[in-house]
């Protein structure tokens, strides 16, 4: 890998991070989203309280290789599996998604067999966050 | 770096290699260096005067806990009202001595269950409280004019105080009985909570309409709770901690003259709430330096003389983001050891989280421990039998002065930059939370801060005992929806349309208390979303700044 790869891990690839439902704690998802622009991948944000719709619009209009969901009011499961579907039907189908938050550890296999492509929780290192993410957009 | 996988066999090793402590450890987390040995030369202020005297250093009450023990008050609500109503008849027969109300994120951000947006967060981080009918069912067999309520609310707390009162006189209990706390502070919801709803100013309006009724009608009643956990779990120092609280207290005190309010009689009602983290003598030191701070500040700023209104009096929850979701069992011992913390700094309120409380709502086992942690630190510890016990200790005297050196330092900055309100409106307070939240968890990943369990001393081979699993009631929304049709159903219809208009016209009223109107709409089972698109017509929605 160049050092500048190893750097920039995401340059060129573009993440939504987003605040689904009306989970108000959003310190999460910023740090998320300044870990993964220090990586080199252009972060958008939406603020908080979006509905899976208006998420999965804002993803495909500003043509997205990721979506990461911040979801810490034990609504992951809803919240993620109306988002993916809203994407599916926007033509956002190959758009990866990723889950970040207070996720039980039993529902970490529930989300990646609805096809969440990573989920995170706050103990887990950014580097690792971001090789993940690295990963899963090839 | 930490290594990623350590093994059993050099587990026994810390991860940086240190045998001692490291010269990162040598500051506190706030990041003021505290000497290996402090003598008393060094103090600037050697001698911190008596409990119960101005500026109170030591504590508001001469007497510590000796006259009264703190408040025991655990965190609970979740699903239906039926449910929580269970869980508290259990928590008060296990010698709770308050109720502390979660409300779930509709009720907290004004969505009636039947909103789309409301849906899938019906009942999950707190219970469901949609109007009136539904808090006579969580207070059912539970008379409130016996028991200390707290509610965690913020966009409408001005409509569950309302409700509360209600509540009361649907009880026969005389409003000047009740006593709790609203937490009413919206300023922070702003920076770190996220349940606002209206914009800034007037949303300022609620909070003191509030806080002036309190004042009048429910005078052992706390109509608003300046919380610093938000931001300090969020990611911010203990110094940010109390500094960013204090420069939001300022704005609400303002605010309450500015309407009239009579700052020597409300100030002996405001409370504080913040958390307690790991490093004990840093949390022990700031609450005696906020102590002090608070008063002086009553006292030069707003020429308060009366003493009680110069108190500075506060409660707390230990634990949140200091307890790992790795090795959940150490969580006790972090709790335990934040108990104390609180004890010897002098809390007039505690919540201890339960040690499962990282990754989901705790389980009546595991609140029950959590429960049991403030008994023992209560009556086996000893700690609470001389008031502030580490008083007169030198580095504890030391590292007193240079946390309020800071944070008057800090509140400067804010004042500078326009106050807490402006700050706020601009994003401004917002970025800086982000920004030092990044810092600490890049702090915890390269292992410069030690989380035992987390980034140190790991066994990674063995799996995390959890314990029990919480499970929520599949039903239980269901439940929530068909009881909220049922009383749409047979409520007066009448009477909700003329108590929610006579809000609507009260509104644009320059000074008019709100209160009596919510009041009103509630004991006409008006319900939380209708009064909140009452309001929103007319003020309409905070805009977010989303600055990264």
């Amino acid at each position: 890998m160049s050092a500048v790869a190893e750097r920039a891990p995401l340059r060129g690839k573009r993440v939504l991070i987003a605040k689904p439902g009306l989970d108000g704690h959003d310190v999460g998802a910023k740090v998320i989203a300044l870990a993964l622009r220090d990586a080199g991948a252009d972060v958008i944000y939406t603020g908080l309280r979006k509905s899976p719709e208006a998420i999965a619009r804002a993803a495909v209009d500003e043509d997205v290789h990721a979506v990461g969901l911040s979801v810490l009011s034990g609504s992951h499961k809803e919240l993620a599996a109306e988002t993916l579907e809203w994407l599916r039907a926007l033509g956002g189908g190959d758009v990866a998604v990723f889950v970040g938050g207070t996720i039980p550890p039993a529902d970490h296999a529930v989300l990646r067999a609805s096809g969440v492509k990573g989920v995170f929780t706050s103990d887990l290192p950014l580097e690792d966050v971001v090789a993940a993410v690295a990963r899963a957009l090839g | 770096m930490i290594p990623k996988a350590e093994t059993a066999t050099d587990a026994a090793t810390p991860a940086s290699g240190e045998p001692g402590i490291s010269a990162q450890q040598a500051r506190t987390p706030s990041g003021i260096e505290v000497p290996v040995v402090v003598s008393r030369e060094m103090l600037r202020q050697p001698d911190p005067g008596m409990p119960g005297e101005y500026p109170f250093t030591r504590g508001i009450f001469s007497d510590g806990y000796r006259g009264r023990l703190w408040t025991i008050r655990q965190y609970s609500g979740f699903g239906g009202a039926e449910e929580s109503n269970r869980r508290y008849r259990f928590l008060l027969d296990q010698g709770q001595t308050g109720l502390s109300v979660a409300l779930d994120l509709p009720t907290q951000c004004g969505f009636d269950p039947v909103h789309p947006m409301a849906r899938p967060e019906i009942g999950k981080v707190g219970v469901s409280l949609s109007n009136l009918a539904e808090m006579e069912t969580l207070f059912d067999g539970i008379d409130l004019g016996r028991i200390s309520t707290s509610f965690t609310i913020n966009g409408t707390a001005a409509i569950i105080y309302a409700m509360y009162i209600a509540c009361a006189d649907r009880q026969g209990v005389p409003r000047d009985r009740l006593t709790g706390t609203i937490q009413n502070d919206i300023l922070k919801e702003y920076v770190a909570r996220g349940t606002w709803i209206f914009p800034v100013r007037p949303s300022m309006r609620l909070v003191a309409d509030a806080v002036l009724l309190a004042s009048d009608t429910t005078p052992r009643f706390n109509a608003i709770s300046i919380a610093g956990a938000h931001v300090r779990d969020a990611g911010c120092t203990a110094v940010e901690e109390i500094a960013y609280t204090f420069a939001n207290g300022l704005a609400y005190v303002d605010e309450l003259v500015r309407r009239g309010g009579d700052v020597e009689k409300f100030a002996k009602r405001l409370s504080f709430f913040f958390y307690v983290h790991m490093d004990f003598l840093e949390e022990v030191c700031k609450f005696r330096a906020a102590r002090r701070i608070w008063a002086r500040l009553m006292r030069e700023r707003y020429g308060v003389t009366d003493p009680r209104a110069q108190m500075f009096r506060f409660g707390v929850v230990c634990g949140g983001s200091s307890l790992t979701a790795a090795q959940p069992y150490n969580n006790i011992v972090r709790v335990a050891i934040e108990t104390m913390a609180a004890v010897a700094g002098g809390a007039q309120s505690i919540f201890t989280c339960a040690f499962d409380e990282a990754f989901q709502i705790p389980t009546e086992a595991s609140a029950e421990i959590a429960l049991r942690t403030q008994q023992i630190v209560a009556y086996e510890s000893g700690i609470a039998r001389s008031v502030d016990p580490l008083g007169g200790s030198y580095v504890v005297e030391f590292l007193s002065d240079r946390m309020e050196e800071e944070i008057v330092r800090i509140m400067g900055e804010i004042e500078t930059y326009g106050g807490a309100a402006k700050a706020i409106e601009d994003g401004w307070l917002q970025a800086r939370v982000a920004r030092r939240a990044h810092e600490r968890k890049r702090r915890i990943d390269s292992g410069e801060t030690v989380v035992v369990g987390q980034n140190s001393f790991r066994r990674p081979e063995r799996p995390d005992a959890i314990g029990e699993e919480f499970r929520l009631d599949p039903e239980a929304a269901g439940r929530v929806l068909d009881r909220y049709r049922a009383v749409r159903e047979r409520r007066d219809d009448a009477a909700v349309s003329r108590t929610l208009d006579a809000l609507g016209r009260a509104v644009p009223k320059e000074g008019e208390n709100l209160m009596p109107y919510l009041i009103d709409c509630c004991h006409a089972y008006a319900t939380v979303g209708e009064m909140v698109d009452r309001l929103k017509a007319q003020w309409g929605e905070f805009q977010e700044p989303v600055r990264l």
